[in-house]
């Protein structure tokens, strides 16, 4: 753990981190940038999880674990999300999501 | 009140984590953003270097920072002008998801200060790169194979899907 700092600092953080992301997801008309809000959202989830395990069971290595697997997880969402967006921008030379809604009705 | 050296890094993290990640979703231009979006990753990987977790700051520095950003980038690059400003939503649809998203960090903020927290005070155990690999194939306590070998296929599926999906379509091939 960090000398000085509690732990209710490190969730506050990741909180406003999360919610920040939120925020992007519902704001944002670009298929990217929903995308990087996205992974905002796991990040703060990242820093739960590592901060939960360093505090409160330091002798156990659950949480680390449980990152690297989110971050594997982040990973192959990035890829496929932006395979998928490409083939997008093939079809429909845009990627705002207002514009791309041929299978809507 | 003297800051220590470590208090000092963390204040410096969590406030570039905050206003780079604010940055991130409100700038209009989106090379920035991608920009934005790597220094909060990388600030993140500074607090996992505060914490003593030194792989995991690794990883998410490699893998983070240096493939999901950089696929970002390359994308943007590929289906978008870059300097091009785009268009915000309307004030109202970001003022109601202001509220609604300023609601929810308010309700989640004060239930986590209201609540105590009871740090252990048992000794960390050291984080040794041998530790992480052998816990990583282990199928007794505290073994993760199950989830690894889950992650494996579920990496080769998306690996091939991603192949599929962003291959071009071969138009009317019929002399085979």
């Amino acid at each position: 753990m960090i000398e000085g700092i509690p732990l209710h600092l490190i969730l506050v953080v990741a909180t406003v981190m999360f919610f920040t992301g939120i925020y992007g997801f519902l704001t944002r008309r670009n298929l990217i940038t929903i995308l990087m809000s996205i992974e905002l959202i796991l990040n703060s989830v990242n820093i739960n999880f590592v901060a939960f395990n360093r505090y409160l069971y330091p002798q156990h290595l659950q949480g680390q674990f449980f990152s690297i697997f989110i971050i594997a997880i982040a990973a192959c969402e990035a890829a496929v999300a932006i395979a998928i967006i490409i083939n997008i921008y093939r079809r429909f030379t845009t990627i705002n999501v207002e514009d791309v809604s041929e299978m809507k009705y | 009140m003297m800051l220590t050296a470590s208090q000092f890094m963390f204040y410096f993290f969590a406030l570039a984590i905050v206003i780079f990640s604010i940055l991130t979703v409100t700038s209009q231009r989106i090379l920035r953003a991608a920009t934005y979006l790597l220094f909060v990753l990388i600030s993140t990987a500074g607090i996992y270097f505060l914490l003593n977790y030194q792989f995991l700051a690794a990883v998410q520095i490699t893998l983070y920072a240096g493939g999901i950003v950089v696929l970002i980038i390359f994308s943007i690059l590929l289906t978008s002008h870059v300097g091009v400003k785009f268009d915000m939503v309307g004030w109202k649809k970001r003022l109601a998801t202001g509220i609604a998203v300023a609601i929810g960090a308010i309700l989640v903020i004060t239930t986590i200060l209201q609540y105590q927290f009871e740090a252990s005070t048992e000794a960390a155990r050291a984080v040794e790169m041998r530790w992480i690999g052998l816990s990583l194939l282990s199928y007794e306590k505290e073994g993760f194979v199950l989830p690894f070998e889950v992650i494996s296929i579920l990496l080769l599926a998306s690996m091939i899907g991603a192949i599929i999906i962003a291959r071009k379509e071969e138009k009317n091939e019929s002399n085979n």
